[in-house]
C-alpha cells in the first residue's frame, strides 16, 4: 500500500529516488574528497576504507529498508494513533516495519553494495576460502546487528516519546563511524563500539581479518568470526527490551 | 506583527524539551565522530584549506551547532509551507494582511533562533571543552560572527522558500526535499570545509549561496576573510534569492488553483 501510495506523484517519487541515492552516496563523495587531498587516512588506503564504507552502508541499508520507519513511533504515539497497532491482530513489530514503507530506501542498499564490489575488485587481499565466505556473513550479521539497535532504539522511544534524534545518533551515527577505519578514533571510543553497542563487529574486527589488519584494542584473532553469535545476542536483547516497552506503554488517550 | 510571528517560532520549537536534548546528543555524537576524521585529515596533511588543526576542529563544532539553526537538511518553516500548499490551507494565508515571503521568514528566524540557543550552544561548548579549538579572544570578531549568523539564517530561509514554492508545481515535496537536504549538507561544507574543496569544484562551490552558511561564519569567527567581504558576499544571496522567491511567489499565486479539500 505504502509502495503504491508513493508511485501517486511520479515525478516527485522519481526525484526521491534519485535523491536518496545521492544522499546516501554524499558520504562516500565526502571519503573520495578527503582522498583527493592524501593518500591515506589513519593508515588505510582508499580501497580499504570503501571496503569497510561497502560494508557498513549495505548492512546499515538492509537493515533500514526493514525497520527504518522505527523514527515515526514518537509521533505515533503522541498523537495515539500507535493503540491502533496494539489491537490489531498482527505482530507489532512487524506493523510498525511496514508502516510508511519506503522502497526509495533501496538507494542505500544499491549505493553501498556499488561501492564494497569496487572495494572488492580492487582491494589488494590474498584470498582464501574462510575470507570470501566472510564477506556476506559480515552483511547480513551487520544487517541483524543495526536492526537489533532500530528495535532497541523503539524500544526506548516507548519511554522517551520525543526522543527519535537519539536513535540516529546510533543508526546513522553509527554508519557513519564504521566507515571510517578504527585507528582513526580514539581508543575510548573504539572500546565503547566493541563492547557497548557493539557496531565493531559489523564491519572493523571481521575486515581486520580480510585485510590483514591489527585488530581493534587487540582483540583475539578469533573475534574476527564473533560476528553472527554478537548479532543473535543483540537481536534476543533488542527483542527482550522491545517486549518490556510494550508491557509498560501507556496510551496517551487522546 | 512580524515580531510577533517570530516570538511564535520560537516559543513553539520551544514546547519539544525531549527533542531538543535528542538534538544536542547526536549533534554531540556526530561532532565527536567528524572531529577524529578531521583530526586524522589534518594529520596527513597539514594546514589543509588554509586551517590548523585547531581551526578544523572549531569548523566541526561550528558545523554542528548550525546545523538545525540553519535547517541546513531542512525541516525549517518550509516543511510546514509545503504542507500547507500541498493541503490548500495556503489558500488562509493568502487572505491574510500580512507578506507571505516576510511572514515565514519571521517565524523562520523565531525557529532559528531557538534552535541556536536551545541545540547549538551546548554541542559548541561540549567541543571547546574536550577538544582544541581556535576561538578568539577579543569582541570584534564575536560581534562580526554574529551579523555574518544573521545574513547565514537569512539566506539559508531565502533558499528553503524557493524550494517550498515548488510545491505549487509539483503538488508532492519529498522529492525537492531530497535535493534541498543533498544540496544543504553538500555545498554548505558539512562533509568537509569548502576551503578544502580540490581545484575547480572548490572555487564553484565557495561562490553558491550555501556558502554563505557554515563557510562564511566560520571563517569570520576564526579571523580567514575580511568581515566586510563576508558580509557582502552573504548580503548580495540574501538579497538575490528573496527577490527570485518574491517573483515565483507571484507567479504561483497568479496561476496556480489551490487545492480544495
Amino acid at each position: 500500500m505504502w509502495i503504491r501510495s508513493s508511485m501517486t506523484y511520479r515525478t516527485s517519487f522519481v526525484v526521491t529516488v534519485l535523491g536518496n541515492l545521492t544522499v546516501t552516496g554524499l558520504d562516500f563523495v565526502g571519503i573520495l574528497l578527503m582522498f583527493s587531498q592524501v593518500d591515506s587516512l589513519g593508515g588505510w588506503s582508499l580501497p580499504e576504507v570503501a571496503f569497510l564504507y561497502g560494508l557498513s552502508v549495505t548492512a546499515f541499508g538492509i537493515a533500514d529498508l526493514l525497520l527504518g520507519s522505527m523514527d515515526v513511533l514518537g509521533a505515533r504515539m503522541r498523537d495515539g494513533s500507535f493503540d491502533t497497532l496494539l489491537v490489531r491482530p498482527a505482530p507489532v513489530l512487524a506493523q510498525v516495519g511496514a508502516d510508511r514503507f519506503a522502497l526509495r530506501r533501496l538507494g542505500r542498499i544499491t549505493q553501498g553494495a556499488v561501492v564494497l564490489c569496487w572495494a572488492l575488485l580492487s582491494v589488494d587481499i590474498d584470498w582464501s576460502a574462510a575470507k570470501v565466505l566472510l564477506v556476506p556473513v559480515m552483511v547480513i550479521s551487520g544487517a541483524a546487528i543495526f536492526s537489533a539497535v532500530f528495535v532497541a532504539g523503539a524500544a526506548f522511544q516507548i519511554f522517551a516519546q520525543d526522543a527519535a534524534e537519539v536513535q540516529n545518533a546510533f543508526t546513522y551515527g553509527g554508519t557513519t563511524l564504521l566507515q571510517y577505519p578504527p585507528s582513526v578514533f580514539g581508543k575510548d571510543l573504539v572500546r565503547g563500539v566493541t563492547f557497548m553497542v557493539p557496531l565493531a563487529f559489523v564491519n572493523w574486527v571481521p575486515a581486520a581479518y580480510v585485510l590483514g589488519r591489527p585488530y581493534p584494542i587487540g582483540l583475539p584473532s578469533w573475534a574476527a568470526f564473533a560476528s553472527p553469535l554478537v548479532a543473535v545476542a543483540c537481536c534476543a536483547l533488542a527483542g527482550a527490551a522491545w517486549r518490556t516497552g510494550l508491557r509498560s506503554y501507556r496510551s496517551t488517550g487522546s | 506583527m512580524y515580531a510577533a510571528v517570530a516570538a511564535g517560532g520560537f516559543r513553539r520549537y520551544a514546547t519539544y524539551r525531549a527533542a531538543t536534548v535528542a538534538g544536542v546528543f547526536t549533534n554531540t555524537v556526530f561532532g565527536v565522530i567528524l572531529v577524529y576524521t578531521y583530526l586524522a585529515l589534518w594529520d596527513e596533511k597539514p594546514h589543509l584549506g588554509g586551517y590548523d588543526q585547531a581551526q578544523a576542529v572549531t569548523y566541526v563544532w561550528l558545523g554542528q551547532c548550525l546545523y538545525a539553526t540553519l535547517a541546513i537538511q531542512g525541516g525549517g518553516a518550509e516543511k510546514d509551507l509545503m504542507e500547507r500548499i500541498r493541503t490548500g490551507e495556503i489558500a488562509v494565508d493568502l487572505y491574510r494582511p500580512a507578506d507571505l515571503q516576510l511572514w515565514w521568514l519571521a517565524g523562520d528566524v523565531g525557529r532559528a533562533l531557538f534552535q541556536m540557543l536551545g541545540r547549538g550552544v551546548i554541542p559548541f561548548a561540549f567541543g571547546a571543552v574536550f577538544f582544541p579549538m581556535a576561538l578568539p579572544t577579543s569582541v570584534t570578531p564575536w560581534l562580526a560572527f554574529t551579523v555574518t549568523l544573521l545574513l547565514a539564517t537569512v539566506v539559508s530561509f531565502a533558499i528553503r522558500y524557493l524550494v517550498a514554492l515548488s510545491v505549487f508545481w509539483l503538488m508532492d515535496g519529498m522529492g525537492v526535499n531530497q535535493v534541498l537536504m543533498v544540496t544543504g549538507i553538500f555545498f554548505s561544507g558539512m562533509v568537509l570545509p569548502l576551503n578544502a574543496f580540490p581545484g575547480m569544484l572548490g572555487e564553484v562551490v565557495r561562490v553558491l549561496p550555501w556558502a554563505a552558511q557554515i563557510q562564511m561564519p566560520a571563517d569570520v569567527l576564526m579571523g580567514e576573510t575580511d568581515p566586510l567581504r563576508a558580509f557582502a558576499f552573504q548580503a548580495a544571496w540574501a538579497v538575490a534569492l528573496l527577490a527570485a522567491g518574491r517573483l515565483l511567489q507571484s507567479a504561483a499565486t497568479r496561476r496556480v488553483v489551490v487545492q480544495g479539500g
